[in-house]
């Protein structure tokens, strides 16, 4: 079964002086534990797509289903990290995890079980009590996505999560990524403009259209990626090597390309 | 944000003081010029006099501490009740749009009707007891207190309520956890124009309806004809005003720092 299922979705935003279609008849199945990455250009409304699954938005025609329901709000089943982190500025690291697992009702000592292996896993058991503005971006992040994942949600959609990091700090979160992705596979809906990290984080690449958004071309990464054995390697630049990569990359960028508006 | 050419802190100090002195000097320079009698305009000399008078002698029946005590006191309770309404319902109708539907125009029809409008119905109410002052109190702090924790409220980022609700946060969660600590700052904003507010009411309340408190103090004095008390009472007056300011300036800057916001309140 699919776990996200996007079915002739359409977004039109009714502003005063004109109409904006963000997402046109939209199509996309996400497979239970697929990773799927949708690269586009900016306002393409790669971001709407998210927010549609996420229940922060709805479409006004068509539908977007997950696990087999009707999307009519956000939910902890659909956890979300965003691009600029959106952490409670007034509560600590470990208060910012756990409040997920409160409004579920999980009992505490299980809470604080499950804070424990998530901060762990992320590399912030030194954090816990830090406020957020006392981290830097990229820990700031892996707390949002500490956030998320302590809910072991059925879905994870990440809205251009390493957007507003430095570059150092975003090679190594996509590294991280990767390792937590194959570890643990999860359903990922992870939007991006970054050709490199969408071959580098997906198992499939969805190219979109400039506005009005559609797909324009779904690339299968998966198989080329397993054959070509990127996962045995331990760095991302050894990875951005393979002739493999390289191909697909110039690929992916030809067909953005295509949609960039030209420039007066 | 632009900032205004602003002096340092040393040279905004000394600026402060020679205002002052410059005050002071006109003041004092209207008695001994003959330009205004004493009793008219008592200068500053002789009301210093009759303020540290007035710390240890009774007058109108009470020291100037115990007059200030039960201003305080009064002062209290309407900030108090102002807070303990304004804040929920702030919050309330920062989250409930119905709720901010029904309520927002009877407030906004009210919020511009003077406290001291109030005095004749406060007077009816409770005669001279203390919950004409307090209602007059009220009346001026809660305005503040509601606009400041319903903007507050508001104008939460919209990612943090996002986030909040992917996190499968309940309403009253919501307000307690998210809405309530995200308007702080604000809340702290809207508290000191309240505290100014409540104060300036409460002088005007004692004016007329109770028979204590340092508004007391002053009507007695300006039976009496004597200037010089109602003079100490006006500075009395002012000073605590501005202890008070500075105390929620103080606080308004450690919540802020607390909060990882930069810099603080002005």
């Amino acid at each position: 079964m699919s776990a996200i299922v996007f079915a002739g979705a359409r977004r039109v935003y009714d502003l005063p002086s004109r109409r904006v279609v963000a997402l046109e008849s939209f199509d996309l199945s996400i497979a239970e534990k697929e990773f799927v990455v949708i690269v586009g250009p900016s306002g393409c409304g790669k971001t709407t797509c998210l927010r549609l699954a996420a229940g922060f938005d709805f479409p006004s025609s068509g539908e977007v289903n997950v696990g087999g329901q009707k999307v009519t709000g956000p939910g902890p089943d659909r956890a979300v990290v965003f691009q600029h982190f959106a952490l409670f500025p007034w509560k600590t690291v470990h208060d910012n995890i756990a409040l997920g697992l409160r409004n579920a009702g999980v009992p505490a000592a299980e809470r604080e079980r499950r804070i424990e292996s998530a901060l762990k896993l992320m590399n912030l058991e030194s954090a816990a009590r830090a406020f957020p503005h006392q981290l830097s971006g990229g820990m700031q992040q892996r707390v949002a996505i500490a956030r998320a994942t302590v809910l072991d949600p059925a879905v994870l959609l990440m809205d251009e999560p390493f957007g507003a990091l430095d570059a150092q700090t975003r090679v190594v979160m996509q590294e991280e990524l990767v390792r937590l992705a194959r570890v643990n596979p999860r359903t990922v809906l992870f939007i991006t403009h970054s050709v490199e990290e969408a071959i580098y984080l997906a198992d499939r690449v969805v190219v979109m259209t400039r506005a009005p958004g559609r797909i324009k071309e779904i690339i299968a990464v998966k198989a080329l990626r397993e054959q070509e054995g990127w996962d045995t390697l331990p760095k991302i630049e050894d990875v951005m090597d393979q002739p493999s990569f390289v191909q697909l990359r110039t690929h992916v960028w030809r067909s953005l390309r295509d949609e960039q508006v030209p420039s007066e | 944000m632009p900032e205004r050419a602003s002096p340092s802190i040393g040279l905004a100090a000394a600026l402060g003081l020679a205002g002052l002195a410059v005050f002071f000097a006109v003041w004092a320079g209207a008695g001994v010029l003959g330009l205004v009698s004493a009793t008219f305009l008592p200068g500053p000399l002789t009301v210093l006099g009759e303020l540290l008078h007035l710390l240890t002698h009774p007058y109108a029946g009470a020291t100037l501490p115990q007059h200030l005590a039960a201003s305080l006191q009064r002062y209290g309770g309407g900030v108090v009740l102002a807070v303990i309404v304004g804040l929920p319902l702030g919050l309330a109708m920062g989250w409930f749009r119905p709720l901010d539907a029904v309520v927002s125009p009877i407030f906004d029809g009210l919020r511009f009707v003077p406290p001291i409008a109030w005095v004749p119905f406060a007077a009816l109410w409770f005669g001279t007891g203390a919950g004409g002052p307090v209602l007059i109190i009220f009346t001026g702090a809660f305005p503040p207190v509601l606009i400041g924790t319903y903007r507050g409220a508001r104008m939460i980022e919209p990612a943090l309520i996002e986030a909040a609700r992917m996190l499968g946060t309940s309403n009253r969660r919501m307000l307690t956890e998210i809405l309530l600590p995200g308007a702080v700052p604000s809340i702290v904003a809207g508290l000191r124009v309240a505290a100014g507010l409540g104060w300036q009411s409460l002088i005007g309340a004692e004016l007329i309806v109770v028979s204590s408190g340092i508004g007391y103090m002053m009507v007695q004095g300006e039976a009496a004809v004597a200037t010089s008390t109602v003079m100490a009472g006006i500075i009395a007056v002012g000073l605590v005003g501005t202890a008070i300011d500075l105390l929620l300036r103080a606080a308004e800057r450690a919540v802020r720092r607390r909060y990882g916001l930069v810099g603080g309140g002005r």
